[in-house]
């Protein structure tokens, strides 16, 4: 892909990054913030590419599959978390409708 | 539609569904959606990933998937809800050396074959590709090796002062320089022993840098550091990107990089500073007398016992919570539900008003509360809740410092002055939970724990917690 378009996307993404997060209550912030630290775990993407690459070399080999557990832990742990503590944030109906059943 | 366009279709599709879940997880009716969908943008990422034509040897990307996940889920699983900031940052830390090796892995293929072969496979040029390398490399580094150091000071296993010598900008700015001279031997030299040792210094320099640059920064501003470090770990991820030529690598680190330095923003401004003044001076590491001159701090610590905190409770009618970080470390917030409960049916009105930074990241209070069941509805914000300070019978101080000291507003030369604060001291009875007499994390004198409306009940917040609740029960069932 042509280098200047690489540039372009990088562009507009750092923007719209800026964009998305100007209002969002502190109540937030942590999960907010464990969340997109999930989404930083798409290196995975170039880590299953640099693995997967058969160039008969140990060290290629040892990197790529390095690379691919430390990116799937921050992923799957990232994203479990998130869910966990967002789970965990409940209206007062609700709350209080759950301890009724239970 | 060959294979290639499929992928790079399925691409746009998993950057449309970051973008969505990020501005999803900014509601809080849509938060957990946001981040189901975002999950699901990763696995599609993954699964065409596999298609791709570069890749061919699935053995070990297999074992690396299982592996990570199983260590994934272990992780999310086994962490406490009080843990949270520190597993983040090691959750992060992780994502930061997977590009670093990353930019490693691929840069041993341009030495392997040569940048002809590399370049016909990948667009860029040497020059480019070089310094996005580079890039990847540094930023992975030093993410990794700071992510450690924060959650080494969060798990307390360093001490949460700073750490300040003399000269030490001076040493990161030649560490700085050391890498760059480094990188670009690793990159433009062609003697294959000048190229180890350029790339060598700058990996190795690189990691120490992460370490000393965070190393300053005392263990009250690590939620900053934290969301600066998830800020660089999408950027080196970009930057990896920008090597294999990747576009959805470059449009979700680079989401994650801009959208982790708005949320620094906004947690300095909570704190009333600058960013630069958080990374750069080494708060809290002056020595805790600084602030005497004044003559501010007069008075003396008055505790109270359980029996007299309920005494002093059951005459309130307007009760209002101020958690800190002490009530995550007891695990205090099922009492403190407990109690507010209890408060209720006894006809008060109870609030918990948290503020912005308190704990050890942003909405650190909010989580812990709502794991223990209480409605965020009774959740007031700092700016909320002071107005209406004056008017509130009892403030209860759980485990909360500096977000509550008086010095920050009054105190021109406390290490914390300017720095907005919960006027606790305006209630007409303050209760302090504090685990011993002593400054806090921060090692900053709280004013607050002497003036003459303040009663201290000391001991482990949980157990203290207990015993006024089972003295409100005694009351009841007599």
């Amino acid at each position: 892909m042509d280098l200047m378009l690489l540039f372009f996307i990088f562009t507009l993404a750092a923007f719209l990054g800026f964009e998305l997060i100007a209002k969002v209550p502190s109540q937030l912030h942590t999960p907010l913030m464990s969340g997109s630290n999930a989404i930083s775990g798409i290196t995975i993407v170039g880590a299953i590419i640099a693995g997967g690459t058969d160039d008969h070399s140990w060290l290629t080999t040892v990197l790529g599959t390095s690379a691919v557990i430390l990116a799937m832990i921050n992923v799957v742990g990232g994203y479990l978390v998130t869910d966990r503590m967002l789970g965990m944030f409940k209206k007062k109906t609700a709350a209080v409708k759950k301890e009724d059943a239970a | 539609m060959n294979a290639a366009s499929l992928i790079n279709f399925a691409y746009i599709v998993a950057s449309i569904l970051f973008i969505l879940g990020l501005k999803m997880l900014g509601r809080q009716a849509s938060a957990r959606r946001g981040n189901l969908i975002s999950a699901v943008g990763m696995l599609i990422a993954v699964v065409v990933t596999l298609l791709d034509k570069q890749v061919v040897n699935f053995t070990w990307i297999t074992i690396g998937l299982v592996v990570g996940t199983v260590l994934g889920v272990i992780c999310a699983r086994v962490v406490k809800m009080t843990s949270m900031p520190e597993m983040v940052a090691l959750l992060n830390g992780f994502g930061g050396l997977a590009s670093l090796l990353v930019g490693w892995a691929e840069y041993g293929k341009i030495r392997a074959y040569g940048w002809d072969r590399y370049l016909a496979e990948f667009a860029g040029n040497p020059v480019f590709t070089g310094s996005a390398i580079f890039l990847a490399v540094l930023i992975g580094g030093v993410t990794f090796t700071g992510s450690v150091y924060a959650f080494a000071k969060l798990a307390g296993l360093l001490g949460g002062k700073p750490l300040l010598f003399r000269g030490q900008h001076l040493l990161n700015a030649l560490m700085l320089g050391l890498i760059l001279a480094g990188g670009g031997v690793a990159i433009f030299a062609s003697d294959p022993a000048l190229v180890l040792a350029g790339f060598a210094t700058y990996l190795v320099v690189s990691l120490v840098l992460g370490w000393t640059f965070v190393m300053p920064i005392g263990g009250g501003d690590m939620p900053v550091v934290i969301s600066l470090l998830n800020s660089l770990s999408g950027l080196a991820a970009s930057a990896a990107g920008f090597v294999i030529s990747n576009n959805v690598l470059i449009v979700a680190g680079c989401l994650v990089g801009t959208s982790g330095v708005i949320l620094s923003v906004i947690m300095c401004k909570a704190m009333n500073r600058s960013l630069l003044n958080v990374l750069f001076s080494g708060f809290g590491s002056g020595a805790p007398g600084d602030g005497d001159g004044g003559g501010v701090i007069q008075g003396e610590l008055k505790p109270i016992s359980p029996e007299d905190s309920f005494a002093v409770l059951e005459a309130a009618r307007q009760v209002v919570f101020i958690p800190g970080y002490g009530m995550a470390v007891s695990q205090a917030q099922h009492q403190v539900r407990e109690l507010a409960d209890l408060l209720e049916q006894n006809g008060a009105e109870v609030r918990f008003a948290i503020h912005p930074v308190a704990g050890r990241m942003p909405g650190h209070m909010n989580v812990l509360l709502a794991e223990a069941s209480v409605p965020y509805e009774q959740l007031v914000e700092m700016d909320a809740i002071n107005p209406m300070m004056a008017s509130m019978d009892v403030a209860i101080v759980i485990g909360a410092n500096d977000v509550v000291n008086p010095a920050a507003a009054r105190d021109k030369s406390s290490p914390i002055y300017g720095m907005p604060i919960i006027n606790a001291h305006e209630a007409r009875t303050v209760i302090c939970l504090k685990r011993g007499k002593g400054a806090g994390f921060s090692g900053i004198e709280n004013h607050l724990f002497l003036m003459p409306n303040t009663r201290m009940l000391y001991g482990d917040a949980k157990s203290t917690l207990q015993a006024v609740v089972s003295e409100f029960k005694s009351i009841a069932a007599g």
